[in-house]
């Protein structure tokens, strides 16, 4: 007898948010991740690569400096090789203007911008440094001076939505809305946004999470909880596609750094970072996440061939990173 | 299905005899449909109702353990599609194929490399569990090969009975999973399992036949069962997965096994195997087989496994003890904060990544985090200056600088009557300015 799949009985979907000149669309989806038996996917998860506004070579791992050989101090190049690398969508990461760093201002952050923009046509994530008056600084003055472009401004928190959210909805932007790994706080700074006026094609949800292996399961399962709200209890205040940004928290740990030879258990340490990034991935796709930001190239390879062979079906391709045995 | 007590109670005698403790039947039908009662208390049940009832109340996905010593993997009896629903029970067993045309040597060589594959983290050993062989003219001298040269367990995979036989005998106490029990062999199948008393694996051709072989497999005497649907592509293993877990909760009993998935059999790239692993262990497979186990692969896969395995319904703590970080000695500073897992794995994160050597002292705190622990009572001076005090870091330092949360600052006049002699500096708020004070702090 044929077997039947039991299904579920959706009765909300993630609403549709259009980002970049380009309007690249996110979200849209009637049915929880990747069940293609059960649901309409109109677009598939998007991924994002990391640049940073100053060159990070001295505090990222070997695996990373080496990808971006040459262009990790030139934010219009570096934006370029994203693009080649086949980033649907790029973070420019306003790192210098870190207070607790070099502080740079309002004008560095519109040049590097400027810059990047310039240089590709995928629309790009401006993202401060989790500082709610600094981030007003920079964000605010980035929504004036690329006016209709509709650039994704983030992060906004529950302490600075109102200055950035105003921002936005002036000069016609889209807001990433963080909240602290927690189903309710992301709910009530939806309610927010919306209530200052934003409309929901404008709102990108991220939830936060722990890394591999660094309590990443709270995250995890937060993203499931309002992945399920969205689609099976119709809660309208959390039916936004969501981001999230767990690449910076796994090529922080130390495994992601350590060389090969200091522990041959661990494996190849190109390939190993690799693989926590794409294990992560994989885990917070299925668990509802619409775009993946992430900052190895051989990542954005094996994780856009699984979401291709997941929707669509079909044997793997050819070409793939290998990974090297480690023997010891 | 599970039943409801007044189903249950409509089984039971009547007598109100009192035998089994409760007052009444319909009271220990009520403590049974709530687990708090076993059956076998109620001395009058009749055959027929036992046999109802056992059936009702067996759980919807059959648990069941595969191989033998510190491998042993209990695999199945999960309860439920999403972890915060309740939690995920059995972590998903990792496994490595190995074909019996290797020789012995290369065999010995690989599990040898393969038992190395151990991770201690937060007092947990992680390591990945089991070896499927696969062939038939040498499985019984490739088995025994995995055995003789380390502590795996086996799965063994051949269609040839006799090759199946002659390994199950060779692996005799070590209780390998065999099969698969195909549309062709599961009677012989199920025979061989029934005397050796091993669990058996079935490869259907679809996931239609499924039920047809888990019935015959049953219908034989056979419990313990594994299923593999025959998915071979990346969105059929992801949807044949789901579709059993779905069906077994929904109390179809032809269903209600654990699976075992061969991203191996899906692509030959150990990367994409890997990524559909991390989707498996994520969404309910029973044992993923992957063409190698190499730590590059295996340590984020174990990683994912001991996240999404993590009981949410407890706030998961962390030993009380002296951590140290990236090769403390005598001079590195120390740090104190709560036993909250989160909170210790953000902030050794982002201790790991100063790259400064310290020592990070974890206090019993109840599983709180800093500012709850504070505002509870568990996080106080003198509380903490005593742990300090007991801890036994004096003995490991130099100096006598310590470093606690910037969310319990008010704890520091405290703690300094507490530690008379020490230097109690705050840190930081939030745990991701810990690198750049870590780096501008010097010890006194």
């Amino acid at each position: 007898m044929a077997f039947q799949i039991p299904t579920v009985k959706y009765s909300g979907k993630i609403n549709q948010v259009p980002v970049g000149a380009k309007k690249v669309l996110l979200g849209g989806q009637t049915a929880y991740n990747f069940h293609t038996f059960e649901g309409e996917f109109p677009n598939k998860p998007k991924i994002a690569l990391d640049v940073w506004d100053y060159d990070p070579k001295d505090e990222w791992p070997a695996a990373l400096v080496e990808a971006f050989q040459g262009v990790t101090g030139d934010p219009a190049a570096w934006a370029k090789k994203c693009v080649e690398y086949g980033a649907d969508i790029v973070v420019l990461h306003l790192k210098s203007s870190d207070p607790n760093a070099q502080n740079t201002g309002a004008a560095e952050a519109i040049a590097n911008v400027q810059k990047v923009l310039d240089a590709v046509d995928v629309p790009v994530i401006v993202f401060g440094v989790d500082n709610k008056d600094k981030d007003v600084e920079t964000l605010a003055a980035i929504a004036e001076k690329f006016a209709g472009k509709n650039l994704v401004l983030g992060p906004v928190t529950d302490k600075n939505y109102k200055q950035i959210g105003a921002q936005a909805l002036a000069y016609g932007h889209t807001v990433i809305a963080r909240s602290p790994i927690d189903v309710n706080l992301a709910k009530q700074l939806n309610i927010l946004l919306t209530g200052l006026g934003l409309p929901l094609d404008k709102i990108i949800v991220d939830p936060t999470t722990g890394g591999l292996g660094y309590g990443m399961e709270y995250g995890y399962s937060v993203m499931e909880r309002i992945q399920m709200a969205a689609l099976v209890q119709q809660d309208d205040n959390l039916q936004q596609p969501m981001i999230s940004f767990f690449g910076e928290d796994v090529w922080k740990t130390k495994e992601a750094s350590l060389p090969t030879a200091e522990n041959p258990q661990l494996g190849d340490a190109q390939c190993r970072g690799v693989l926590m990034e794409v294990t992560e991935a994989v885990a917070v796709l299925h668990a509802g996440i619409s775009v993946i930001s992430m900052r190895h190239p051989a990542s954005v390879k094996i994780v856009r061939e699984y979401i291709d062979k997941v929707t669509d079906g079909g044997a793997v391709s050819g070409g793939l990173p290998e990974v090297p045995i480690t023997k010891f | 299905m599970a039943l409801t007590g007044i189903q249950i109670f409509k089984m039971l005698p009547g007598t109100n005899c009192k035998k089994c403790g409760a007052a009444t039947c319909l009271a220990f039908a009520m403590n049974l449909a709530s687990g708090k009662a076993e059956l076998d208390a109620c001395p009058d049940v009749s055959a027929e109702s036992r046999e109802k009832l056992s059936a009702a109340s067996a759980p919807p996905i059959r648990p069941l353990i595969i191989g033998y010593g510190p491998t042993a993997t209990k695999i199945g009896g999960e309860t439920v599609l999403f972890r915060h629903e309740k939690t995920f029970y059995n972590p998903t067993g990792i496994a490595a194929l190995i074909n019996d045309s290797e020789s012995d040597a290369d065999i010995a060589a690989k599990v040898k490399r393969f038992q190395k594959l151990q991770y201690l983290r937060v007092g947990l050993n992680l390591r990945p569990e089991l070896v499927v062989v696969k062939g038939g003219a040498r499985l019984a001298e490739a088995a025994k090969a995995v055995v003789d040269n380390s502590d795996l367990s086996v799965i063994l995979y051949s269609e040839d009975v006799a090759a199946l036989k002659k390994a199950t005998d060779a692996l005799a106490g070590k209780n390998p999973l065999i099969g698969p029990a195909t549309k062709a062999n599961a009677a012989d199948v199920a025979a061989l399992a029934k005397e050796a008393k091993v669990p058996v694996w079935l490869k259907a051709v679809n996931i239609d036949e499924v039920a047809e072989l888990t019935k015959t497999l049953t219908a034989a005497g056979i419990k313990d069962i594994v299923i593999d649907s025959g998915a071979r592509t990346v969105k059929d293993a992801f949807t044949d997965s789901l579709g059993i877990r779905r069906a077994a909760l929904g109390g179809n009993r032809d269903y209600g096994f654990p699976t075992i998935a061969f991203p191996v059999e899906i692509t030959d790239n150990l990367a994409m195997q890997t990524a559909v692993a991390a989707a498996l262990i994520a969404k309910y497979a029973g044992v993923v087989v992957l063409s190698d186990l190499d730590g590059a692969s295996v340590f984020p896969l174990l990683l994912e496994r001991l996240n999404i395995f993590t009981d949410p319904q407890r706030p998961m703590t962390v030993v009380q003890d002296i951590y140290p970080i990236n090769n403390p000695d005598e001079n590195s500073p120390v740090l104190v904060t709560t036993n909250f897992s989160l909170t210790y794995f953000i902030v050794s994160g982002e201790v790991e990544g100063s790259r400064v050597p310290s020592w990070l002292l974890i206090k019993d705190s109840e599983g709180l985090s800093v500012m709850t622990a504070w505002a509870a009572g568990k996080f106080s001076g003198d509380d903490v200056g005593m742990y300090v005090k007991k801890s036994g870091i004096a003995d490991k330092i130099k100096h006598k600088s310590i470093i606690i949360p910037g969310y319990a600052a008010a704890i520091l006049g405290d703690m300094e009557e507490e530690l008379q002699g020490w230097k109690v500096a705050i840190g930081p708020r939030e745990a991701a300015h810990l690198p750049k004070f870590l780096k501008e702090f010097k010890v006194s």
